[in-house]
């Protein structure tokens, strides 16, 4: 089956360049490796039939948080980038309990019993969404306007920096 | 090849996390560390479709939830890259190990 063929492929390319991200010792790689990341999970999404957020996904993760972060590494390395992303002392310690996290996770995952219902995936979710978004949950939506909004101001006073930089000193 | 069901997309997902939490506690550099954060927030969205797909799959509230998430992590990444920006610019340097003049 075609569908059970790219899980798979997805998923160990999902895992494959997550574990990049975390283990490459160049950050470059890393922030690459990231976004191969954004665009397997976007792989998944459309398998799980969820077309609208694949979409938002590759928007909002590869053209936004990616590109970000790579400004991030571009403004902040100076020098040689080969060993710009080193692990720090905890890391063979911590190994041994993100393991045993994930056995757990796992165990728990493949113990339960979940209530799966049978059920063909639905044709469209972006107009369910939206009733969603601008009906049950308009509050919550306006919301995330507002935290976006504040976020941005934030992020550009931040990145700007105090009032006592610039000429323009008040 | 068996169909893929709830439990093939929970495990990738908590893989995922794992690595996330790993790097989240392993980096030294602060973007690094961001990164790190976002891996862990995908994983927590490809959950929440997942569970949406294969409980719930006319109700569309867990893809909704994934949408906030989505929201949330972009002003998240923004405002922690501009935290990092004016921490380089007050210090040199995006190191963890050397951000610690809160220690004593």
């Amino acid at each position: 089956m075609a569908s059970v063929a790219a899980f798979y492929l997805l998923a160990a390319v999902v895992l494959a360049a997550a574990a990049g991200v975390v283990f490459k010792r160049n950050l470059v790689h890393s922030a690459l490796l990231l976004a191969v990341t954004f665009i397997g999970v976007a792989g998944l999404y459309i398998l799980l039939a969820a077309d609208f957020l694949a979409a938002v996904q590759l928007l909002v993760y590869n053209g936004a948080v990616a590109v970000i972060v790579v400004i991030g590494v571009m403004l902040t390395q100076k020098g040689d980038m080969k060993n710009s992303n080193p692990p720090n002392r905890m890391g063979r310690g911590l190994l041994v309990v993100v393991v045993l996290l994930a056995a757990g996770m796992l165990a728990a995952v493949l113990t339960t019993k979940w209530p799966v219902v049978a059920q063909p995936p639905p044709g469209e979710t972006a107009g369910a969404i939206a009733g969603l978004l601008l009906g049950e949950f308009a509050i919550a939506f306006e919301a995330a306007a507002v935290l976006l909004l504040a976020a941005m101001i934030g992020a550009i006073i931040l990145a700007r920096g105090g009032e006592n930089r610039g000429s323009h000193r008040t | 090849m068996a169909a893929i069901g709830l439990e093939h997309y929970l495990t990738v997902a908590a893989l995922l996390f794992c690595l996330g939490v790993y790097g989240l506690l392993t980096k030294r550099n602060l973007v690094a560390i961001l990164m790190s954060i976002e891996l862990m927030l995908n994983a927590v969205n490809l959950n929440m479709v997942a569970f949406s797909r294969f409980i719930t799959p006319d109700a569309f509230v867990g893809q909704l939830f994934a949408v906030f998430t989505i929201t949330v992590a972009a002003a998240e990444v923004a405002v922690g890259l501009a935290l990092i920006f004016s921490i380089y610019r007050d210090r040199a340097t995006t190191s963890t190990e050397e951000l610690d003049w809160m220690k004593w």
